[in-house]
């Protein structure tokens, strides 16, 4: 079998919601079905909804950690190559290793990169840039970056099935419900 | 911003019964979104903004043609000279960077601690943040006299073997500026993210949509995308926040670190952070002030704004006070002869008047924002604020040039006046300024959208 036969006709179903609290609790129930490859989708961050859809820990932080650790020890380390190893200076009889005066360029590398790598890593844990999205060929998915609130079962789900799926989130009472194409 | 449902109910700032709310009642998602996002894309062009554009534009020529012919001739131009190797230049770039840390202030410090009524000015207030630092990173390249070798101040393995020497505070505040600079773009940018995903939305005409959509990068509003995205903010914030206290500390170790009289005194560094956070506010009260009124987002900065600033500014201006009576205290007490007779020729020397003035501007005339009608009082605000930024600005000239120009020696003594060129630059820079701000205001949403909605009562997830 081709990978062109396996692939399923529409992406997933985006239901629509009216308020942040309708959002979650049907991300709740979809997820107590037993569906997993959904995303919920809002225009503000709603810490109950990413928890809703199983996602509790995200790896930014260890990104930021780690680009910290390597920032503070190359930007030591830079310093100690430099004034030490490569290019000794005698500055007021001060020793080459001065690593108190080390500290603030230290600091500052450690600063850079922690943030640096913190936001190169979030963009790239999130896949963006992404200019394109088959969830932007739905229009009244446009909202969710005003008002609105949709909950998207994907059609890669193994418990997606057309039929069942769209039966479930009637269930749910959202305002709105469409086929998202590929 | 990452509050549980029980801890959003007891740590959201409550206002006390006469305070003016956080934001307009009324509100809702959809208004909210509106009223930011039309002042940038409906809000027809407007006469005031042309002329405003125009007149900042035209300083920022000014600032060109003294560039010029700076680069052309030399920093002889200026009115420096030895004993007084900085003049305007340090003390522009000092009163700048300065101004930058009440952006960085509002958008990181406030938000760990949980101040959600800065979610409608931390936006501006960091482009604020970004443009003053842009303003400052230029007097330390022009008064490098060769500033196209500015690129030696960085380690770089070069063909002379040559690198820098990390034991001086100069290359610290190279360190410091820098990192600055780029922490505070790439905050602002990641905050405006999911707003620009918004302006897309919004926009009509094909090619601001593309625009738009370049810069905002598809955000789609995951809540996968989104729990990555708080963490990463926070994070931001949190590692922002020591930064905004170093980079000042930096440039006060900067005079600290060296043994002129007046400079080498521990108290620099807080004395000059809570002068950049004081000279900060100061600087978004001027710009609040009018953005409000012109754009009519008085139901999003309200008064509650206005008046916290205000205090912040009591607050800090009292720090800088502290600071003030410190700095003469130990220039007796040290029993030195060269401390005592700075601080005696701050008071009666040469200079006198600026000090004089200094204190009447940062210290005499704010004490009236401890009446809260003046801090009700939006233009007596307006006024206090500009009295700050040129109190401020007094405070680095008083520094600098009474120090440099009485030093240990007598013969080595001299007088500085600046130049016609010192102040078309420092115009200048005021002019570059404004024009970054007049132009922000036009393109993107000069409040945070998505925090803003964060503020409505339906944003909070009710229990079933």
């Amino acid at each position: 079998m081709s990978h062109a036969q396996l692939a399923p006709p529409i992406y997933g179903l985006l239901a629509e919601f009216d308020t942040a609290t309708d959002l979650v609790n049907a991300t709740r129930s979809a997820y107590a079905a037993g569906y997993r490859k959904m995303d919920a989708y809002s225009p503000f961050p709603i810490e109950e909804a990413s928890e809703a859809v199983g996602f509790h820990k995200s790896r930014v932080p260890l990104i930021v950690l780690v680009g910290g650790i390597l920032g503070g020890a190359s930007g030591y380390g830079l310093q100690y190559w430099i004034n030490c190893i490569s290019y000794p200076l005698n500055i007021g009889g001060k020793p080459y290793q001065s690593w108190p005066a080390f500290i603030v360029p230290t600091f500052e590398l450690t600063i850079l990169f922690a943030g640096l790598c913190g936001v190169f890593g979030m963009f790239a844990l999130n896949g963006l840039p992404m200019p394109h999205h088959p969830l932007f060929n739905v229009d009244r998915f446009s909202r969710v970056t005003r008002d609105k609130f949709f909950l998207c079962v994907e059609a890669a789900d193994p418990k997606f099935d057309l039929a069942d799926t769209e039966l479930f989130m009637r269930s749910l009472q959202p305002a709105s419900i469409s086929e998202v194409p590929h | 911003m990452q509050q549980g449902p029980e801890e959003r109910t007891i740590l959201q700032d409550v206002p006390w019964p006469d305070e003016p709310p956080v934001m307009a009642p009324g509100q809702t998602f959809g208004s909210v979104t509106d009223t930011i996002a039309d002042a940038v894309l409906k809000r027809p062009i407007g006469l005031g903004w042309v002329l405003g554009l125009f007149i900042a534009m035209s300083m920022v020529g000014v600032l060109m043609m003294a560039v010029t012919y700076l680069f052309l001739v030399g920093v002889g131009i200026w009115g420096i000279n030895i004993p007084i190797g900085w003049g305007f230049a340090i003390i522009n770039f000092v009163w700048w960077i300065g101004i930058g840390h009440a952006g960085t202030l509002i958008s990181a410090i406030l938000l760990l601690l949980k101040q959600t009524w800065r979610n409608s000015i931390n936006r501006f207030a960091e482009a604020m943040t970004l443009f003053a630092v842009a303003c400052a990173g230029m007097f330390p390249l022009l008064h490098l006299g060769r500033p196209w070798l500015a690129y030696w101040m960085f380690p770089y393995p070069s063909s002379m073997g040559v690198w820098p020497q990390f034991r001086s505070p100069l290359v610290w505040d190279v360190f410091a500026v820098s990192t600055y600079a780029t922490i505070s773009a790439v905050f602002w940018y990641v905050g405006l993210v999911p707003d620009l995903a918004t302006m897309r939305e919004k926009a009509k005409h094909p090619l601001t949509r593309k625009m738009y959509g370049i810069l905002g990068m598809g955000w789609r509003g995951s809540a996968r995308h989104w729990k990555n995205y708080e963490a990463l903010y926070i994070l931001l914030a949190g590692i922002a926040t020591p930064l905004v206290l170093s980079v000042h500390t930096v440039v006060s170790f900067d005079f600290a670190v060296a043994i002129m009289p007046g400079w080498h005194t521990t108290i620099f560094p807080p004395y000059f952070v809570a002068g950049a956070i004081y000279s900060g506010f100061a600087m978004v009260l001027v710009l609040a002030i009018p953005i409000r009124k012109y754009y009519h987002l008085e139901g999003m900065i309200t008064m509650r704004h206005l008046q916290n600033s205000a205090k912040i500014m009591l607050a800090t201006g009292l720090i800088v006070a502290y600071g003030y009576a410190f700095e003469a205290f130990i220039a007796f007490y040290s029993g030195s002869t060269y401390e005592r007779f700075m601080m005696q020729n701050r008071w009666f020397g040469q200079y006198a008047v600026f000090y004089w003035m200094l204190i009447l501007f940062n210290i005499l005339i704010p004490q009236v924002l401890w009446f809260p009608k003046v801090r009700a009082n939006i233009k007596a605000l307006f006024c206090i604020s500009l009295v700050i930024l040129v109190g401020m600005w007094l405070e680095r000239f008083v520094i600098i040039v009474t120090s440099l120009s009485r030093d240990f020696l007598p013969s080595s003594w001299g007088h500085y006046t600046a130049t016609r060129w010192d102040y078309a630059i420092l115009a200048g820079t005021i002019g570059f300024f404004s024009m970054a701000m007049f132009i922000f205001i036009r393109i993107m949403p000069s409040i945070s959208i998505f925090e803003m909605r964060t503020l409505l009562p339906e944003a909070e997830v009710k229990a079933k």
